[in-house]
């Protein structure tokens, strides 16, 4: 079919697209990844986009990115390094080429590739003459020119026009991927729904630049990633703080509470308000608060009130809502925090990852404030975890702290959806009406958790609040021996969850050189990793937490069977630190990175060997 | 304004908790605290249904002298508890107590949002002008110049007046009364429970320990008919002990005059309209100061405007009858799905 072109077959490709934030990269990303989903390819996505709204056009800082992985093999990572770049200008390849394989192919706008833009990205030459190209293969399209000249006939202003040329872009990877451009044009379908123009003139785009790919002959080569095998089933392409959002919607109906986010806007975690906000069909009650205290408060009220109180932040957020936690540790009521965590400290890196509030949510408060820690590991799995957050604040009447990363956030996966039926029960401990032998901090003596009744339900008033309470009938008490108690008692009400949660799972043998321990968002690269050492024969298995306080019963047999236990965190040591107080038994190597990126599974292998091949 | 006793079914008893008060003797709570409960049966509202939300500080305490449900809460956050309270379930009839120093100082931010946003929820502002609980610092209300514990030399620091600043967060309900006015309070009381929208009562106390009479020109026996302006809806703005002064405005100021001199008849003195949509009086008369003006008391604003939990419910009900995902399970099957 294809003349003078050859295809060729792979088992997973990296594709990253870059060029200024107004050139429609994330939405090239977005179609190339669900294009990839319905054709089978497993997938990850993780868009890379600067903390200014519009950075000035042309610059290094400018440069907004997605990168796509996708494969007919498992895909657990974004991916490295990219094997097909597209860049629209030259800052956009300035900014990736040391992040390319080599021989990657670059796809370049070359209408953009004058002397003001190669200057204004801090090149001295033009990069497509200067030979620092040699050994990528570079096709050097006229995507502007050629756009232009497409939709001159759709009379669009010249704006909207100019948005059309990242379909030229589409358009030449569904040639160099052997697609049908049937999907994409499906999705344009459906992405500009009743702007029939637009979609008119967007398809025109999309088939210019497949054919302008058939006819240049610069491309030898194309590629074909064959379907994956994930098993059968409904699939859908869902990033962390969807999957957050939905995860507490999913409890809610499970749990009968519906629910109440109060919530702030912040970086990473806003989407998540977002999506709620839109979910008033299922109940869902969202309310952007004046600030981050009055986020978790109104969520605070909202779970007095029998509401399930969740409330969405990022690092900043929680330090301003740790007062408030402290308030829903002593009241004991339900409520969810999620913290989409980002580096810090202080402004810090607000577009970027990291794993530098783990402390901050293990101990952040004042006074004996014991907290449940959870950490979701994938973009998908942040549904199940916020759904066991929710299950757990509100069968053990406690605060629990979700930690996402930015990361996980924004990057997506392909999820098998789940039904709701096949979700743990949840049952909250409510009091029937009138139940006179309620009082407030009358406890399950199982798992300690007090009972939950709430106003308007009949002969059940009862105060509380942020004073110390009596034990079991909940008055105000400055007693010393009771503070004492009951300061135990929520220290142990949190500890007895380790019996509630699921043991810590291995990925690999139960016994060996290294462990490698690993929490929350690094799971893609370090399984991936440690897979990739396994297959090589090497005696390395991975223990990755999602379950952080309380730790998981088996925690210290798992780690009792190792020679050697290395910890990996995108911080300084932070859970390094927390197992050496809980588990002061082993040693603790450490791999930690703090660039505001994720781990590179290349890195993560070469130090692995190292320390294997230490005695 | 007489009250409907008729329909009242429970007593202020229903509202007593065992127990002791812990405000010092001569403490003006314990008048606001007998004013409610005496308030409340009247409201016909259940008393399962009724919440009291608070901050931290002496007036903060009120929750645990009462017998509804009850939050004592963080300082400065009542507002944002009781609006999370009311919002997950609007039958609830919402009471915030709160100070000074918790709404002007700490929770001033939130203060000026839940008027703003106009909740339904009644706020009681306790206004002792001090810190109290932590025994005599200035707050945001102490006059200027006030030698406290905090400013040894005078304070520095121009005063907040609560109504002013209601005003300026588009508060539709503003009442100000005393805590030595059993009558005034209990009339505020039940207008601000009536009222649709988020309803601030600011009521002067007296601190006895730390604060004392810092009211006293305008609440002492001898003093009160002249210095304060009872305001009531569609009456005449008249007040002093022989009821022969009242308030005219001429241009963009109010001046008080006397009936009877300068040709001056009861026809000519203004007529309170509390229920105006336009605020500048009620901004105007919540400013009025001694010596040139009595305080004003009573119901200074009620205007009806848009419940937030009533459009946010609305919209609920609207979202739940005009299709999308009715569950979970469909919703995590909308929009783009694949099958493998």
């Amino acid at each position: 079919m294809k003349k003078n072109t050859r295809v060729v077959e792979l088992d997973e490709v990296v594709v990253k697209f870059a060029g200024d934030s107004g050139d429609g990269i994330q939405l090239t990303g977005s179609q190339f990844s669900d294009t990839s989903a319905f054709i089978g390819n497993d997938l990850a996505t993780f868009p890379d986009y600067p903390a200014e709204i519009r950075a000035p056009q042309g610059t290094i800082a400018g440069v907004s990115g997605f990168q796509v992985h996708i494969g007919h093999k498992e895909v657990k990572t974004p991916g490295d390094q990219a094997d097909v770049l597209v860049a629209m200008n030259p800052a956009a390849l300035r900014a990736n080429l040391k992040w390319l394989k080599k021989g990657a192919t670059i796809i370049v706008d070359v209408d953009n590739f004058d002397n003001k833009h190669y200057k204004k990205a801090g090149y001295v030459e033009d990069p497509l003459h200067d030979g620092s190209l040699e050994g990528y293969t570079v096709i050097k399209a006229p995507i502007t020119n050629l756009t232009n000249s497409t939709v001159r006939v759709f009379g669009l202003d010249a704006r909207t026009a100019d948005k059309t040329k990242n379909q030229f872009v589409s358009g030449m990877l569904f040639w160099l991927f052997n697609r049908e451009l049937k999907i994409g044009e499906e999705y344009l379908k459906d992405r500009f729904h009743g702007k029939d123009e637009l979609i008119k003139a967007n398809i025109a785009v999309l088939h210019a630049g497949y054919n302008y790919a058939e006819t240049i002959d610069a491309i030898a080569t194309t590629f074909q990633v064959p379907p994956a095998k994930k098993g059968k089933g409904l699939f859908r392409n869902i990033n962390g703080n969807v999957a957050a959002a939905w995860g507490l919607l999913a409890a809610a109906e499970k749990s009968g509470r519906p629910l109440f986010l109060g919530s702030y806007p912040i970086t990473p975690a806003t989407e998540i308000l977002q999506e709620l906000a839109k979910m008033k069909h299922l109940n869902a009650i969202t309310f952007q608060a004046e600030d981050e205290i009055a986020g978790i408060t109104s969520a605070i009220g909202a779970s007095f009130a029998g509401r399930l109180g969740a409330t969405s932040t990022s690092g900043p957020g929680l330090a301003l809502k740790s007062e408030a936690i402290g308030l829903a540790v002593i009241t004991e009521l339900p409520l969810v925090v999620i913290d989409v965590q980002r580096g810090g400290p202080s402004t810090g890196l607000p577009t970027k990852t990291e794993q530098s509030d783990l402390l901050q949510a293990l101990y952040g408060r004042h006074g004996e404030c014991p907290c449940v820690v959870l950490a979701a590991s994938t973009p998908a799995n942040c549904f199940d975890y916020a759904y066991m957050a929710a299950k757990l604040a509100m069968e053990h009447m406690t605060p629990v702290i979700l930690l996402s990363d930015g990361y996980l956030a924004n990057g997506s996966e392909l999820w098998k959806i789940p039904s709701v039926k096949n979700l743990p029960a949840i049952t909250p401990p409510l009091v029937k009406d009138n139940d006179a032998s309620y009082q407030p901090y009358n406890r399950n003596p199982e798992n300690l958790a007090r009972y939950w009744a709430f106003p308007g339900q009949e002969g059940l008033r009862h105060r509380i609040g942020g004073l110390e309470k009596a034990d079991v009938t909940g008055e105000v008490s400055y007693d010393p021996f009771n503070h004492e108690i009951m300061t135990q008692t929520r220290s142990e009400k949190v500890q007895r969850i380790a019996h509630f949660i699921p043991h810590q799972q291995l990925t690999g043998k139960e016994t060996g050189d290294l462990l490698v321990v690993g929490w929350g968002g690094t799971y893609g690269a370090l399984v991936s990793a440690v897979k990739d050492l396994q297959q090589q024969g090497k005696k390395i298995s991975l223990a990755q937490f999602n379950y952080i306080n309380p730790l998981p019963i088996n925690t210290e047999e798992i780690f009792s069977k190792f020679r050697k236990i290395i910890v990996c965190e995108l911080n300084m040591g932070q859970f390094a630190a927390y197992l050496r107080s809980k588990l002061p038994q082993y040693n603790y190597l450490q791999y930690n990175k703090v660039q505001g990126l994720p781990f590179f599974i290349s890195e993560l292998k070469q130090k692995f060997n190292i320390i294997l091949e230490e005695k | 304004m007489a009250f409907e006793l008729k329909n009242a079914t429970l007593t202020p008893e229903d509202f007593k908790l065992d127990g002791p008060v812990k405000w010092c003797p001569g403490c003006g709570g314990h008048a606001v605290l007998s004013a409610i409960m005496k308030v409340l049966p009247e409201t016909g509202i259940k008393k399962e249904n009724v919440v009291f939300v608070s901050g931290i500080g002496c007036s903060s305490r009120f929750p645990y002298y009462i017998n509804t449900y009850g939050f004592h809460g963080l300082h400065g956050r009542a507002f944002s508890i009781a609006s999370g309270i009311k919002l997950a379930n609007p039958k609830l009839s919402v009471w915030v107590v709160t100070g000074d120093g918790d709404s002007m100082a700490i929770g001033g931010n939130h203060f000026i949002h839940i008027l703003r946003r106009n909740i339904n929820v009644n706020i009681l502002l306790f206004n002792n002008k001090i810190y109290g609980l932590t025994k005599g610092q200035y707050s945001p209300t102490t006059p200027k110049g006030s030698v406290t514990k905090s400013s040894p030399d005078g304070t520095i620091e121009n005063p907040f007046l609560p109504g002013e600043l209601a005003m300026g967060a588009q508060g539709t309900f503003y009442a100000r009364t005393v805590d030595n006015d059993l009558q005034m309070m209990k009339e505020v009381f039940i207008e601000a429970a009536r009222h649709k929208g988020t309803s601030l009562v600011e009521i002067l106390e007296n601190c006895v320990i730390f604060n004392n009479k810092v009211h006293e020109e305008i609440t002492s026996k001898e003093l009160r008919e002249d210095n304060q302006i009872y305001l009531q809806h569609g009456k005449p703005m008249i007040f002093g002990k022989n009821r022969d002064k009242g308030l005219i405005q001429v241009g963009s100021k109010f001046v008080v005059v006397k009936i009877g001199e300068n040709g001056v008849t009861k026809d000519d003195i203004l007529v309170h309209n509390a229920h105006n949509a336009d605020d500048v009086r009620a901004y105007m008369l919540s400013r009025m100061m001694l010596p040139d003006y009595p305080v004003a008391m009573g119901v200074i604003r009620s205007w009806q405007s848009e419940v937030y939990e009533s459009v946010l419910y609305s919209q609920i009900r609207n979202a739940r009858k005009n299709g999308g995902p009715k569950n979970v399970d469909q919703l995590l099957r909308s929009g783009n799905t694949f099958k493998l």
